[in-house]
């Protein structure tokens, strides 16, 4: 509440943040990470598994807390947060979606509104929006146990849930990781789409560039709990920092190997 | 089994008393099992360092074999003692492990991802246990619940030896007597249970298997699901109810009317001290007092329950008394055995001990009828002759008693063919009879000496010390209750050996009712009058 205006402006800031896992504080997960997440943006963490990608996303929901530095949500330090407040009002989705398996879709979807008290008609009304809103027909799924989902309904019952109690801010580890290319590409485009709609904060933790040049409004790239290099998708494209410049390198790599597959296939 | 049938049919009522006691025992251990395991199994899966020395304990108090760990409870005070209390405790203890651990992998098995998620989405510690670890564990918790519950009802078996009552009481009986009805009686139903409980509870376990959760059984299920809890409950509630109103039938001692004089007479777990124990209760009764019966206590669990003041008289015999308790060498001489016990139990326990009830109960070295015949065999010394080429097979009690099997072989110089088989008394009866041993030691005033034809051969050097029949009442209830005195003035001297060989065998033999037999005999010796 005390800090600067132009702290009051962004929706996320990491300062000074480092984190190092109880007990092994010589070898820091996340090192001195400074990062600015803006109102309605969508930032993509990009790098490799072990980067401390993940780690950063779960210091803004208090999953975790910085061992020296402060991350603000709203311009409060997370540590100053009720814990239990913070994450209500911060839609979370993971790789596996993290779906209660004893749950139906429906109860799934509206867990945090039942935390939260809201009347079971206001529930059950928002269920029905969501659910048609992640391409869902209610009638079909509402009933449903997560096993009795495809990968990719149960990712889009998993963003659901995640937007049940209408966040401002959303936090994605890999949602679409588990799934098979078709499906995946499907659902990044229509999360895209989604995301216009939305005007939500996202943060967005990916391995796959094309993911996050889809995505992005802004993309970090992270290395050994840095970021080294922060940027939009344009930017990005352009930059000759040489860890980026390896990462597009992937792209084209697939595209070089593509003749010779296609000459020995005849 | 036409027999058993029969014995089944004219016997229900009395079966489904046991039935009730043995389903009693079991829900309220399993119920005192489930409150204490989960929440400590909970508990162990919040803090790590815990698991291993709990898991260990509980691992290790359901290795003590049961008879040892009620043997171990009984003299330790408020908890221990014999009757329902200490079975209860002794099952709760056997029933713990399996339910902690069980909801400790339960718990700890659940999908970090899911449990990461619940934490994300701003659940509470509290939320996440309800709403999404115990359910998702529930199905393996259910199977440590059934599990236990299935150990349960077997180790209930042995409660009797405590007095807890049960299907046990008819399962040693009928080692005892020799009688298959009995061993049915009790095997049949406990079995019955055993494998409903399986059942009903495997079905639970299914219900609550998230993968096997349908979208359109959801109605269904919730319907079966509030049965599935509703039946079992409502079953144990009833139980409950009912044993309470039918009173303290079996509750843990408290007088409960202070209007009449309550005694609790004990007995061994030999058919002729349940016999004497219900002579010594019948005619009380007549005499307007309450009885409680804590009959067949096993072991020395008569004598400490006397002492503690949880039994307050029970049949015993001099020469074991002398022998076992004041731990003295046996001497031949009645009268001398009978004075120093009686002024030793006096001395140090407070106990009277009642004029000789007019028989005693020796050891009686028994072989078959006709290998007695074949080979004129009259004596113990004969015997030695011919025990190189013979099994023998004795009770736990003769081989490790002080004027039991070491000395006895000692007086007569007796080696057989291998060392002697140690079981159950009433099992060498049957061992016997059946040509598996050759010659065993049971008791002279056995009906089953002449119901399976058995020889006794004299102890022509008297090694035995003379085992008279009293009966050793606490003299602070004898002052309390003046009838109980009467009682044992009018047992002085009033059963002859021959009378209680009949007795014994109108039971062990004819398979009669014990209640029935002591009855007749009461008023056929004219007891019953004042």
């Amino acid at each position: 509440m005390s800090n600067t205006p132009d702290q009051d402006k962004a929706h996320v800031a990491f300062q000074g943040v480092t984190y190092s896992v109880p007990g092994h504080a010589d070898a820091p997960v996340i090192r001195d990470l400074n990062l600015r997440v803006e109102r309605g943006e969508t930032l993509v963490l990009l790098g490799e598994s072990g980067c401390g990608k993940t780690t950063t996303l779960k210091l803004v929901n208090r999953l975790l807390l910085p061992s020296s530095g402060e991350v603000l949500v709203e311009g409060r330090a997370t540590s100053r947060w009720d814990a239990i407040r913070l994450r209500r009002r911060t839609g979370y989705v993971i790789q596996e979606g993290g779906l209660f398996p004893h749950f139906t879709v429906e109860r799934n979807v509206a867990l945090v509104p039942e935390l939260e008290k809201w009347e079971e008609d206001r529930t059950r009304a928002r269920v029905r929006e969501l659910l048609m809103l992640v391409g869902l027909n209610p009638e079909t799924f509402a009933h449903r146990y997560p096993h009795e989902l495809s990968g990719g309904q149960r990712q889009r019952v998993g963003v659901a849930r995640a937007l049940a109690a209408e966040p401002s801010l959303l936090l994605l580890d890999e949602p679409f990781g588990a799934l098979d290319p078709l499906t995946r590409a499907a659902l990044q485009q229509e999360f895209a789409e989604l995301s216009l709609r939305l005007k939500k904060t996202v943060l967005f933790v990916t391995h796959d560039l094309r993911e996050a040049l889809l995505l992005g409004t802004r993309i970090a790239l992270m290395q050994a709990g840095k970021i080294i290099l922060l940027e939009t998708p344009e930017g990005f494209l352009k930059s000759d920092e040489p860890y980026a410049q390896a990462y597009l390198e992937t792209l084209r790599v697939t595209e070089r190997e593509r003749t010779p597959l296609t000459w020995r296939d005849q | 089994m036409s027999d058993a049938w029969e014995f089944f049919r004219s016997n229900w009522a009395d079966i489904l008393v046991h039935v009730e006691q043995h389903l009693w025992l079991v829900l309220v251990s399993i119920t005192i099992a489930v409150l204490i395991g989960v929440p400590v199994g909970v508990l162990l899966t919040r803090y790590k360092s815990l698991r291993g020395p709990v898991l260990g304990l509980a691992n290790i108090m359901q290795t003590v074999p049961s008879l040892a760990l009620f043997g171990l409870l009984i003299p330790i005070p408020f908890i221990g003692g014999i009757g329902r209390s200490t079975a209860i405790i002794a099952l709760v203890v056997y029933a713990l492990l399996p339910v902690i651990r069980n909801t400790v992998t339960g718990i700890l098995g659940v999908d970090s991802s899911v449990r990461e998620a619940a934490v994300a989405m701003g659940m509470t510690n509290g939320q996440i246990l309800r709403q999404v670890e115990l359910p998702l564990a529930m199905s393996v918790i259910l199977t440590g619940i059934r599990v236990a519950t299935v150990i349960t009802i077997g180790v209930a078996i042995i409660a009797a030896a405590v007095g807890a009552g049960g299907l046990g009481e008819y399962i040693f009986r009928g080692l005892r007597q020799f009688d298959n009805r009995l061993l049915l009686a009790g095997a049949v139903p406990s079995a019955l249970f055993a494998l409903f409980a399986d059942f009903a509870l495997g079905l639970l376990e299914k219900r609550f298997d998230v993968r096997r959760r349908r979208s359109g059984e959801k109605r269904r299920r919730h319907l079966l699901l509030r049965l599935a809890w509703a039946v079992p409950l409502a079953l144990g509630l009833a139980l409950v109810v009912y044993g309470a109103w039918r009173g303290a039938g079996f509750s843990t001692g408290e007088p409960q009317s202070e209007t009449r004089e309550r005694v609790r007479v004990g007995s061994k777990d030999f058919t002729e001290s349940v016999l004497l124990g219900e002579i010594v209760a019948q005619m009380l009764e007549a005499r307007g007092i309450e009885v409680e019966r804590r009959f067949e206590l096993g072991g020395n669990l008569a004598h400490q329950a006397l002492t503690s003041g949880q039994i307050d008289c029970y049949p015993e015999y001099t020469g074991t008394s002398f022998v076992e308790i004041f731990k003295h060498e046996p001497i031949t001489d009645p009268g001398a055995v009978y004075a120093e016990v009686q002024h030793e139990y006096a001395a140090k326990f407070n106990i009277e001990t009642s004029p000789p009830l007019g028989y005693s109960n020796d050891f009686a070295i028994l072989v078959r009828g006709d290998d007695a015949r074949r080979l004129n065999l009259k004596t113990i010394s004969d015997a030695a002759r011919v025990a190189p080429r013979w099994r023998a097979g004795f009770g736990q009690d003769f081989m490790s008693r002080a004027d039991g099997y070491a000395g006895f072989a000692r007086a007569y110089g007796l080696r057989f063919r291998e060392p002697p088989r140690e079981m159950d008394l009433s099992l060498t009866y049957r061992a016997l009879a059946s040509n598996q041993v050759d010659l065993i030691a049971g008791n002279s005033t056995d009906g089953l000496i002449a119901a399976l034809d058995l020889f006794q051969l004299e102890d022509d050097r008297r090694y035995f010390p003379p085992y008279e029949a009293v009966i050793l009442a606490r003299r602070d209830t004898m002052a309390r209750v003046p009838a109980l005195m009467e009682v044992l003035k009018r047992l002085s001297n009033a059963i002859k050996t021959a009378d209680m060989r009949r007795l014994n065998y109108e039971v062990d033999g004819k398979r009669r009712d014990r209640k029935e037999v002591a009855r007749e005999w009461i008023e056929k010796a004219a007891m019953s009058d004042k």
